[in-house]
């Protein structure tokens, strides 16, 4: 299991990766939009896609767990 | 004058705005979204409206709600300060026709000066110089390899409806070309809703150098000397100074008299600043004309003693301007540095939150624009800048020693802010040195 974490607080802005999907380290899986500028948050492990936690436009706090992988 | 204002912005140019109508005596009026309730521009105005949730698109980008609120409360006049609603033409439009007075220039301008590619066409035909390039959009690959062969490589790719440097592209060959112009037409469509680019020569070892104007609604128009802006992130500015290191009373005299007739040949009012771009050489070229305060506007009011933000508000009711170009003068120097809410170590990434301690510093020369408090969150719904603090010294030197120590003992706890960045900025020997070109942040890096 690894818990891809938000970096920062923002707002969900792109989800790039479903439910079941196989992702590899580097890859990007949501795009967080935050103080006018949008980042990318990778997956620093490859795994499964387990479960997503958020829906685009959510906000989203710093630490909040937004995907969970299992490897 | 106006008896009330309503400031249709936030953070510290709202704060700004708002300290000059109390100078004036001018009753002011803020707008605050959902997540601004508690934000300081809506403590220091004299009444405070909300007009929408916290996405500025329903907030402070919502024309209806801000008009309603203008004619509500009573107000004779909006200032737009920058960004949001400052250069929209419709936004100008709806507050004129509701009686209600703009304070910025009228809608005309902001429109010729709006399309990037029209506005190359109309300062090449006032005799204002430009970067060899197209005035023609491009649209089709061919056609740019036409171009960028003529006029030679490297050349950059620019979005003709865009602005900030989003989807600009720089090609050093034909192999280069081919991406950068599929890429820049496809942000330009993203971004903009119009996939039109233009060309321009690429001009290596760039600086980033503008002209201020001042035009009232009589024909009189002055320009108040250079900002030099070169140092940037992300094609945003960080740094700004006045005067320039590189600019010389001839070469201000010919920049200024330039500027000057860029303003005349779009019958502008109201302040506004032409940016150039300049070479090595010392040869200039018309790069856009922003038709607002600047975010920099501080470095130009300490070393000449003219408040830009109350001369809007005079212009806009119909004074003419006291100014004439001779009372313009420079006394000493100042740098401006924007204290951003990020994180330098990671890229300049974000960092919104609450600031749990907050002190500024004190001393002779020093002037804060701020739009936060001790206790205040700052939330990631808008841009990340915190506040500008300006340093003002006899000369450059002084100007830079005082900005260094007014950084150290700055304290902002709870968020990451880009303090570190700017005191190794300052004290980096390119900075001392004037060495100061948009490649700056990536000069200091390679430095050895």
């Amino acid at each position: 299991m690894a818990e891809i974490i938000s970096p920062m607080a923002g707002v969900v802005a792109e989800i790039k990766v479903s439910v079941g999907d196989e992702v590899s380290p580097g890859q990007e899986i949501v795009i967080m939009e935050s103080m006018k500028m949008m980042i990318p948050i990778e997956a620093d492990k490859g795994g499964k896609v387990k479960e997503i936690l958020v829906n685009v436009g959510d906000f989203v706090n710093e630490g909040d767990v937004i995907v969970v992988l299992e490897n | 004058m106006f008896k009330k204002v309503l400031v249709a912005n936030r953070g510290e140019i709202a704060c700004r705005v708002i300290r000059a109508c109390k100078e004036m005596g001018i009753r002011t009026v803020a707008i605050y979204s959902e997540a601004d309730k508690e934000a300081l521009h809506v403590k220091m105005a004299d009444e405070a409206y909300l007009v929408g949730p916290a996405p500025s698109a329903q907030s402070y980008l919502n024309i209806d709600r801000i008009i309603e609120v203008a004619r509500e409360s009573g107000s004779e006049a909006i200032h737009p300060g920058y960004g949001f609603l400052a250069e929209n033409p419709a936004f100008i439009e709806r507050v004129e026709q509701n009686g209600i007075v703009f304070i910025g220039p009228n809608s005309e301008a902001v429109k010729a000066m709006g399309l990037k590619v029209e506005a190359r066409r109309i300062m090449k035909s006032a005799g204002v110089p430009i970067v060899p390039g197209t005035v023609d959009p491009i649209s089709s690959l061919d056609e740019a390899k036409k171009v960028a062969s003529e006029i030679g490589y490297p050349v950059i790719l620019k979005a003709s409806a865009g602005g900030g440097g989003i989807g600009m592209q720089i090609a050093r060959d034909e192999a280069e070309l081919e991406q950068a112009f599929n890429m820049c037409q496809k942000r330009a469509q993203a971004y903009f809703g119009d996939p039109t680019v233009y060309i321009e020569k690429y001009i290596e070892k760039p600086r980033h150098i503008e002209i201020q104007v001042l035009a009232d609604k009589h024909g009189n128009v002055i320009h108040v000397n250079e900002r030099e802006c070169s140092i940037q992130r992300r094609h945003q500015k960080v740094i700004e100074e006045a005067p320039s290191t590189v600019v010389t009373p001839e070469l201000r005299k010919r920049m200024g008299e330039a500027a000057v007739a860029a303003a005349r040949s779009i019958n502008y009012d109201n302040a506004g600043t032409v940016e150039f771009i300049v070479d090595p050489n010392l040869n200039f070229y018309f790069l856009e004309m922003n038709t607002r305060i600047q975010v920099e506007h501080p470095v130009t009011e300490m070393t000449t003693g003219i408040d830009l933000v109350k001369w809007q508000i005079r212009i806009a009711y119909g004074e003419k301007l006291a100014l004439r170009q001779e009372d313009v003068v420079i006394n000493g120097h100042a740098i401006e540095c924007r204290i951003y809410a990020e994180d330098p170590d990671k890229n300049f990434m974000p960092s919104p939150g609450k600031i749990t301690k907050l002190v500024w510093p004190q001393g002779e020369g020093i002037r804060i624009d701020a739009g936060v408090y001790e206790g205040w969150s700052v939330t990631p719904y808008y841009d990340p800048l915190l506040a500008k603090m300006i340093a003002w010294g006899k000369d450059r030197e002084e100007a830079r020693i005082r900005m260094i120590n007014a950084l150290r003992s700055t304290v902002i706890e709870g968020i990451k802010t880009n303090i570190g960045f700017h005191i190794g900025a300052l004290s980096h020997p390119l900075f001392i040195e004037g060495k100061t070109y948009t490649t700056f942040v990536e000069d200091m890096k390679n430095y050895k």
